[in-house]
């Protein structure tokens, strides 16, 4: 336990160090927010859908995690060669509890970056509709925060360098934003899109913090926790096989 | 401590390890010395456990690496090629962690801490990140933490590359001094052999995966009848450059110099 703790720890420690890093990374999902919650307001209400900014704000909030999630699970790869995590390759204790305080701190830091984006949109005029359900949007939260993060360190970790790290952003990462619903709604969807969104996690992190943030879901939120319990077992054992194969 | 028989490691195709053995007694102080390309350090990261051989007997402490990880890395400290501290920790916290993961006692962890940042010149900086560190004080603080857990081997893998005279000299007297104080075995490897002179007890040399000769400075120049131990080393190994082809760990070293500045 005291393993994992310290490596949660130190991520969590990087994180509030690296001030500069923060607000670079809120500038992306503002971009988002603004553009499109204002941008595409006028359009959504017309077609009666109500107002996208409250619609777009738990997509924007997920982008959030899937970003930061994915890519502290990456830096992996620099960190093996030019980083700490040599030092904790040879240390007498299992990858699975290195991996996995990596992983939980990567999520937690993910966390703490969606709630900063969660007080931006409200600044913005987003309004959670039951004050009562935070609580369990925050479960979802976390949760999507865990599949991403071992995601990123299942990917991290079988990268040989940092050329695949582009590969990644187009063929991974930008698709799974894109196909999840974060800024569409999932009904009338041609049926390819229909399938790809019902494949893809984030899906149903987004679903689930709609569900509680702004009481409307597209499945429900039971559908959204189990499918998200699962992606996250799924690729924390993914991530720790991967991680287990590391020659350094 | 360290004993090494027909150790060989094959990638793909490529031998970068051929038949190696050599012995290495308790307190001594033993150097690699090789060209480029020659093999060091992929020994270094068989015996640490980070490569498994393709064949060959190896035995840490009397354990074998390949079995018992676990008991063989609480024996040893490693300070790699590349670094491996934590530059947005501070120096203490690098110590912390480092206990933290060889299950170091509290306790002792901090006087520990204490006595091994003193012995490097670093308790001053000791809360000061790393990354305002020299590279001298970095080499110095990634030694001060391999040894944090009382190691019987310390491995040190080219410890002074890219380090001023000054630092390589500061940083030898403290080796040599914890050796002899605490009876630490030390593993090194080089290319400089000045160094692999003045403190290593014995010099195995290592070209093209295979121990060519192994003794003291002294029995080396014997041997070619060289009154220097790099005429020694250029009569073993020959003239010829040696030029590595680059990996995916070489290409991301030459990035990393790049973003450094």
């Amino acid at each position: 336990m005291g393993v994992i703790y310290v490596l949660w720890l130190r991520e969590l420690r990087r994180y509030t160090r690296s001030r500069v890093q923060i607000v670079a990374s809120l500038g992306q999902p503002m971009l988002y927010l603004f553009v499109l919650g204002f941008g595409l307001g006028a359009v959504f209400k017309q077609a009666g859908r109500g107002s996208y900014l409250q619609f777009v704000a738990p997509g924007i909030i997920a982008m959030t995690v899937l970003f930061t999630s994915t890519f502290s699970g990456i830096a992996l790869l620099w960190d093996r060669q030019f980083g700490f995590l040599k030092e904790t390759l040879v240390a007498p204790v299992s990858r699975f509890q290195i991996m996995l305080g990596r992983t939980c701190g990567a999520a937690t830091v993910a966390m703490i970056q969606g709630m900063v984006v969660a007080i931006i949109c409200f600044a913005a005029g987003f309004r959670p509709t039951d004050v009562t359900m935070l609580p369990v949007a925050f479960v979802f939260l976390a949760l999507t925060a865990l599949v991403f993060a071992a995601m990123g360190t299942a990917i991290g970790a079988s990268l040989k360098d940092m050329q695949g790290f582009q590969m990644v952003m187009n063929f991974i990462v930008m698709p799974i934003y894109f196909m999840s619903g974060a800024i569409y709604p999932l009904d009338h969807l041609p049926a390819a899109l229909t399938i790809a969104t019902r494949l893809d996690p984030l899906t149903y992190g987004i679903d689930g913090l709609r569900a509680t943030l702004i009481s409307q879901p597209h499945f429900n939120m039971t559908i959204d926790a189990i499918v998200l319990i699962v992606s996250a077992l799924v690729l924390v054992s993914l991530g720790a096989w991967r991680f287990s194969k590391i020659e350094a | 401590m360290i004993h090494v028989e027909n150790l060989t490691k094959k990638f793909d195709d490529f031998t970068a390890v051929d038949g190696v053995s050599f012995d290495v007694a308790a307190g001594e102080i033993f150097a690699f010395l090789g060209p480029n390309g020659a093999g060091k350090t992929t020994t270094i990261k068989i015996l640490t456990t980070l490569l498994s051989p393709t064949s060959g007997k190896l035995e840490i402490d009397g354990l074998d690496p390949t079995r018992h990880q676990h008991e063989v890395r609480k024996r040893f400290g490693i300070v790699f090629q590349d670094p491996s501290l934590d530059q947005e920790l501070t120096a203490m916290e690098n110590m912390d962690i480092h206990g933290a993961l060889y299950h170091v006692p509290g306790k002792i962890r901090r006087e520990r801490s204490e006595l091994l940042l003193k012995t490097f010149e670093l308790w001053d900086k000791k809360d000061a990140f790393v990354k305002t560190f020299s590279g001298g004080m970095r080499r110095r603080l990634e030694i001060a933490r391999g040894l944090l857990h009382t190691p019987k081997i310390l491995f040190l893998d080219e410890p002074t590359l890219g380090l001023d005279p000054q630092s390589r000299n500061q940083l030898w007297t403290q080796v040599k001094y914890l050796n002899q104080h605490e009876g630490v075995t030390v593993f090194l490897t080089t290319h400089y052999m000045d160094e692999a002179e003045r403190v290593a007890s014995r010099i195995a040399i290592i070209d093209h995966g295979r121990i060519v000769a192994i003794g003291t400075a002294q029995e080396l120049k014997d041997k070619t009848q060289k009154p220097s131990l790099e005429e020694a080393f250029l009569a073993l190994t020959g003239t010829a450059l040696r030029d590595e082809s680059s990996n995916a760990a070489e290409r991301m070293r030459q990035m990393a110099r790049m973003w450094r500045r």
